[in-house]
């Protein structure tokens, strides 16, 4: 069989260095966006598990919106959209940071409640019978346990996270996609671009599952 | 024996005590009192209230009208006393069924948590105390183990030790052996028993009638949610006087 078209290595190596600067970009959009949306997840985690319905129901309301709405529209909304109503240009990279921001909390709130309600009803009852006020019992028996089961969701979500950063390149931020697209733009050699890509992701997403892995085991450990 | 009289203080001391979930009459006008010193037993059949009515004393279960005074600290129905409740739960220790171990805690610091975070003490008293107690329940080798290490019978014995190093006033026991494997549960009811002897207030749920008969100042039994018959060990066991006292005895002893 014969192929008109093959795959040029030089090409792709060639990318290389335009690829690159992408990555310090995809990095702090998905991280940013990952630490803030930590912090919102915690928050409405605990909100969605509170004894007081309202808070409940305004955690549901949050959760419900950014987890069924997608995050190319969300992004959108907020770097086109936002504007209008504020009056004055969002940046792009503070839009980047921002969506991934709402809509991971929006997962990680969902871990979470599920991190904490899957701890044994016995050990608050123990933690009570002691004295430790509900407060305590939730930040030294409550929560330690329940973070250790959260590691592996809250994992699959980095990498998620990480990857949708890819479709901010609409909104012009210079992350691993939008680099590709510049560079074949002049060059026209798609496939050995979103090869390098594609690969640059996985370098990323792998590093993240591996020290993943060895948290998850120091936690295992623990026990 | 220890014979309740008026004049004695009582530790606690529950009135007309009510509960219900949803429909079901869980407790069902309950008058007890318990002097400082007593051990106190309490049968029935599963689903009689039995566990129900102490978990009440520590106020890990609301109840709906009457009123409960432990160690002078009174609590309120529907839950609505927090500030006693906090008091009561300082002072009263609980062992559960299940045992209820922290996980990620190792032994010492299971039993160093609750001295250091709630009464205050410095990390090395509290290791001290809780060095003590554990070669009193005699597991002082298990110090840095993780609960999941442990036997059964020696989980247990941790949860003694954890709830002991409160320096509480009284016990509770939640059938504090009917998790455990039968060839572990001799090493917890001797534990029990040398706690009894040292002048500790305990009340307990247990299905065990041999530890119940022996240590036993006072035998409750519940039936339905009332206090059906209670005495002494000798009078329950040889001269039982209620009807459902006698069939649920004649079923449990008969083995």
């Amino acid at each position: 069989m014969d192929f008109d078209f093959q795959f040029d290595w030089s090409a792709a190596f060639a990318s290389i260095p335009y690829l690159l600067p992408g990555i310090p970009w995809t990095l702090l959009i998905s991280f940013g966006g990952l630490a803030f949306g930590f912090f919102i997840g915690i928050f409405f985690g605990l909100l969605r598990i509170s004894p007081i319905r309202w808070l409940r129901w305004l955690a549901v309301c949050y959760i419900e919106i950014f987890r069924g709405t997608p995050i190319l529209v969300q992004v959108l909304f907020i770097f086109y959209g936002l504007p209008q109503l504020l009056g004055s240009p969002i940046n792009a990279l503070v839009a980047g940071i921002a969506a991934i921001a709402v809509n991971s909390g929006a997962y990680i709130s969902e871990i979470v409640r599920g991190g904490v309600q899957s701890i044994e009803r016995g050990q608050r009852e123990a933690s009570l019978s002691l004295g430790l006020s509900r407060v305590q019992a939730f930040r030294y028996v409550i929560w330690p346990q329940a973070f250790r089961r959260m590691i592996p969701p809250l994992g699959n979500q980095g990498i998620i996270s990480i990857k949708d950063t890819s479709l901010f390149s609409v909104i012009g931020v210079g992350e691993l996609v939008r680099q590709g697209q510049i560079y074949i733009a002049t060059t026209f050699t798609a496939l050995e671009v979103y090869f390098m890509v594609a690969l640059m992701y996985l370098a990323i997403t792998w590093t993240l599952s591996i020290l993943l892995r060895q948290l998850e085991r120091r936690g295992i450990a623990g026990q | 024996m220890t014979v309740t009289t008026s004049s004695e203080p009582s530790i606690v001391r529950m009135q007309k005590l009510n509960k219900h979930f949803g429909s079901l009459h869980v407790l069902n006008d309950i008058d007890l009192e318990i002097t400082p010193g007593e051990v106190v037993v309490i049968i029935g059949a599963s689903g009689s209230g039995k566990s129900t009515l102490i978990r009440c004393i520590n106020g890990l279960e609301e109840f709906q009208s009457g009123t409960l005074t432990v160690d002078g600290n009174t609590l309120k129905p529907d839950g609505k006393s927090s500030k006693a409740l906090q008091t009561i739960r300082t002072e009263v220790g609980m062992v559960f069924q299940q045992f209820n171990l922290f996980p990620h805690l190792s032994v010492i610091d299971n039993i160093t948590l609750a001295p250091m975070k709630v009464r205050g003490w410095s990390r090395s008293d509290a290791v001290a105390t809780a060095k003590r107690l554990l070669d009193r329940v005699g597991i002082a080798d298990q110090a840095d183990k993780y609960p999941s290490q442990l036997s059964g019978g020696q989980q247990q014995r941790v949860a003694l030790a954890r709830a002991l190093a409160m320096e509480p006033r009284l016990m509770l026991f939640d059938e504090p052996t009917s998790a455990l494997d039968p060839e572990m549960i001799g090493e917890v009811l001797d534990a029990m028993r040398e706690l009894a002897k040292e002048g500790m207030t305990m009340v307990i749920v247990t299905h065990e009638m041999g530890f119940a008969r022996e240590v036993a100042d006072r035998i409750i039994f519940i039936h339905k949610g009332e206090i059906a018959e209670q005495g002494t060990p000798e009078e329950f066991f040889s001269a039982p006087k209620n009807d459902h006292t006698r069939s649920f005895l004649a079923r449990v002893l008969k083995h």
